[in-house]
């Protein structure tokens, strides 16, 4: 395969954990060398327009199939089929919903120690992750644990019928914040950094190659890896199911949703953001693109400009901060 | 080989030499002393298992899951509140068929706080789908937790094993304890539904109404089977090792009118109170039930039973009188006794049995004016 390899050196990492090895990357990639190999086989049961199940399509072929993937309850609990069937065409290891993380660190410890490379892939939702799994997932970071922890993120409980989660925005209209979310969305992410993970970054699911490459470096970074995704979700956002990718790529576009990647430590704002932080677009137009912020009140519009605003800044000024060292 | 060990101490001895792959553990009095040995043994070298120091004992349980499911050997230990926090996952663990061996010192549950023994912890976990076995002696608290490994992988098992131990009542006492050399007493670990790359499947998929049921009774029917496998376990040990054990422990029942049941440490406190009585002639034996999951025969049939509860079900009764009523059609004298590390002794047994009322329920210590 063409492209060219990165080198991560621990010599110049501020990370603290040295024990994670040294690896090369390959940094270049095109659409056209994504595989063709399919591991989400046709006839999921995910809903029309669903981003989750394009995401996952993109993770297992950037995993390839010496890959088990452990689910904790999650919309993907629903898509990936019902016995004796299943849509997947790697291992999925179902466990309770708390439990994901601590799951596959058993299975981890298990592989290591024979030896056995296997990708271990924890899939979960936003619930499954920032809030009532975030104990165990703590626990395996802090641990090291060997595995890559993906959590595609649409904001809310999906599977049973769009319920607020830490993860929902501010103002956004869920089942059980029919007047809108009074609180602010859980930043996950500073929280899984401050567990200095070697690897972790943020992605799209309108940009499918960004996570397919990020996939493919999260799984070659010994210890724990973490993905963040955003996964917009036609009925639950209220938005028609053609426009899955349009509203990702809004997303992006006005800041609400940074892409970047965090190597052991240090911060990079990735190519679809680039432009998005120097000028985003208006909010207003992810807001109208959708159904859940419609009639939102000005004054919590206001909160999140301020709030995106605020992130871009903090996003830009790591990663200035991370050229300096 | 001899020495003198507590009952956690010879429980840790026997998972070193069971050799599980991966550990799971978090620690809870009175069970850290299980966990702590075992720390000890992979640091020094004396196991070769992945210790996994998870943050709950919710992940100790959902760990050993990830890694049986793999294949593997897998021990964790707990006790009371740790137990009942992994609740969930014990389902999890008998309904993906996944032998874990688990030991859990049975500790009563708060508030307030208490660390001393009760069963209530361990019993409230009856329909969990999990062999359930109580032990009596440090010796015992050894043997049985090697045979747990081999009756937990036997083929026509494949559930989880949790071995009780009285918390502080033998968990912490010192009795002598001969270790055996374990030879290929228990054969290697192979799980026909382990995970499979090469063999893509979902592991606890959606299940319909037309599919679930009858996974629920694949439980049952090796529950059933369990009781040969158990009796065929406990033959090779004896066989092997010269120690026997049975579904129950009697103690001079065969010509006994009055059977005193129970559990534990209890049960074997009962043999002294026997041989008092059995001096003021009245015929009487110890009929402690060792398993629980899966539930022994009793020969109860004719005789006067004396059952002592360490645990209750509130509204309903002891969870041992009520398994016997429901079971053999008796009417027994039901001691509720020893929660919360109550101290009974041999003496309050035998008053137990000189006092007894067939089909009342008597809260030891407790009077109608307190």
């Amino acid at each position: 395969m063409a492209g060219t390899w990165g080198r991560i050196s621990t010599a110049v990492s501020p990370f603290p954990n040295p024990h994670y090895c040294v690896v090369y990357m390959r940094t270049g990639i095109s659409m056209a060398e994504i595989p063709k190999e399919e591991y989400v086989l046709k006839c999921t049961s995910g809903c029309a327009g669903c981003s989750s199940t394009l995401c996952l399509r993109y993770i297992l072929k950037a995993a390839g199939p010496e890959t088990v993937l452990v689910m904790p309850a999650c919309c993907t609990s629903v898509i990936q089929g019902a016995y004796p069937n299943t849509a997947m065409n790697v291992p999925v290891y179902n466990i309770a919903f708390a439990s994901a993380a601590a799951c596959a660190s058993g299975i981890s410890a298990s592989y290591r120690s024979l030896g056995k490379k296997t990708n271990i892939i924890v899939y979960a939702g936003d619930g499954g992750t920032v809030d009532i799994g975030l104990q165990a997932l703590s626990g395996a970071f802090e641990r090291g644990t060997d595995f890559l922890y993906i959590c595609y993120d649409n904001e809310a409980y999906g599977n049973t019928g769009m319920q607020r989660s830490g993860s929902t925005p501010l103002g956004a209209l869920t089942t059980t914040t029919p007047a809108g979310k009074i609180h602010a969305k859980k930043d996950i992410d500073s929280i899984v950094a401050a567990h200095s993970p070697p690897y972790m970054a943020s992605a799209c699911s309108a940009y499918p190659l960004d996570l397919f490459k990020k996939v493919r470096k999260a799984l070659e970074v010994r210890g724990p890896t973490f993905i963040h995704v955003l996964a917009p979700c036609p009925p639950g956002w209220r938005f028609p199911s053609d426009q899955t990718i349009e509203v990702g790529k809004l997303a992006v576009k006005t800041g609400m949703w940074i892409l970047w990647e965090r190597e052991y430590g240090k911060l990079k704002i990735s190519a679809p953001s680039r432009a998005a932080v120097k000028k985003p677009e208006p909010l207003a137009t992810y807001f109208s693109a959708q159904g859940r912020f419609k009639g939102i009140d000005p004054a919590v519009a206001e909160q999140l400009r301020n709030e995106v605003r605020r992130n871009i800044q903090r996003f830009v000024r790591e990663e200035e901060q991370s050229c300096d060292q | 080989m001899r020495s003198v060990a507590t009952g956690n101490k010879a429980v840790a001895e026997a998972v070193r030499q069971a050799n599980p792959a991966v550990i799971a553990a978090y620690p809870i009095t009175p069970q850290t002393e299980i966990v702590e040995s075992i720390a000890g043994f992979v640091a020094d070298g004396t196991l070769a298992s992945q210790y996994i120091p998870v943050e709950s004992e919710h992940s100790a349980m959902a760990a050993c899951i990830g890694a049986s499911a793999t294949g593997v050997r897998t021990f964790t230990a707990t006790s009371s509140h740790g137990l009942l926090y992994m609740h969930e996952m014990l389902f999890w663990a008998s309904g993906a068929r996944l032998p874990v061996v688990m030991a859990n010192v049975n500790r009563a549950v708060g508030p307030g706080w208490n660390v001393w023994a009760e069963h209530t912890d361990a019993l409230a976990q009856r329909d969990t789908g999990w062999l359930q076995v109580f032990v009596a002696t440090v010796q015992e608290a050894y043997d049985t937790t090697l045979m747990a490994f081999r009756i937990a992988e036997h083929n026509d098992v494949l559930l989880p094993v949790m071995v009780n131990l009285d918390g502080f009542s033998l968990s912490h006492v010192m009795q002598s304890l001969d270790t055996v050399t374990l030879g290929d007493f228990i054969p290697p670990m192979v799980l026909p539904h382990r995970i499979d790359t090469a063999n893509p499947q979902g592991y606890g998929p959606l299940t319909g109404p037309e599919e679930f049921y009858k996974f629920r009774w694949e439980i049952e029917r090796s529950m059933r089977d369990a009781r040969s496998v158990i009796a065929g376990t406990e033959k090779a040990f004896a066989e092997t090792f010269g120690r026997k054990y049975g579904m129950t422990d009697e103690y001079r029942c065969e010509d006994a009118d009055v059977l005193v049941i129970a559990l534990g440490t209890f049960g074997k406190e009962a043999e002294v109170a026997v041989d008092i009585l059995r001096k003021e002639g009245i015929k009487v034996g110890s009929l402690r039930p060792r398993w629980f999951r899966p539930f022994p025969d009793l020969d109860v049939k004719g005789r006067d039973i004396v059952v002592i509860d360490r645990d209750y079900s509130f509204g309903f009764g002891g969870v041992l009188a009520d398994s016997l009523r429901a079971r053999y059609r008796v009417e027994p004298s039901s001691i509720i006794a020893g929660l919360g590390g109550q101290e009974v002794t041999y003496d309050d047994i035998a008053s137990f049995v000189r006092t007894r009322m067939p089909g009342t329920e008597t809260w030891f210590g407790v009077h109608d004016d307190v």
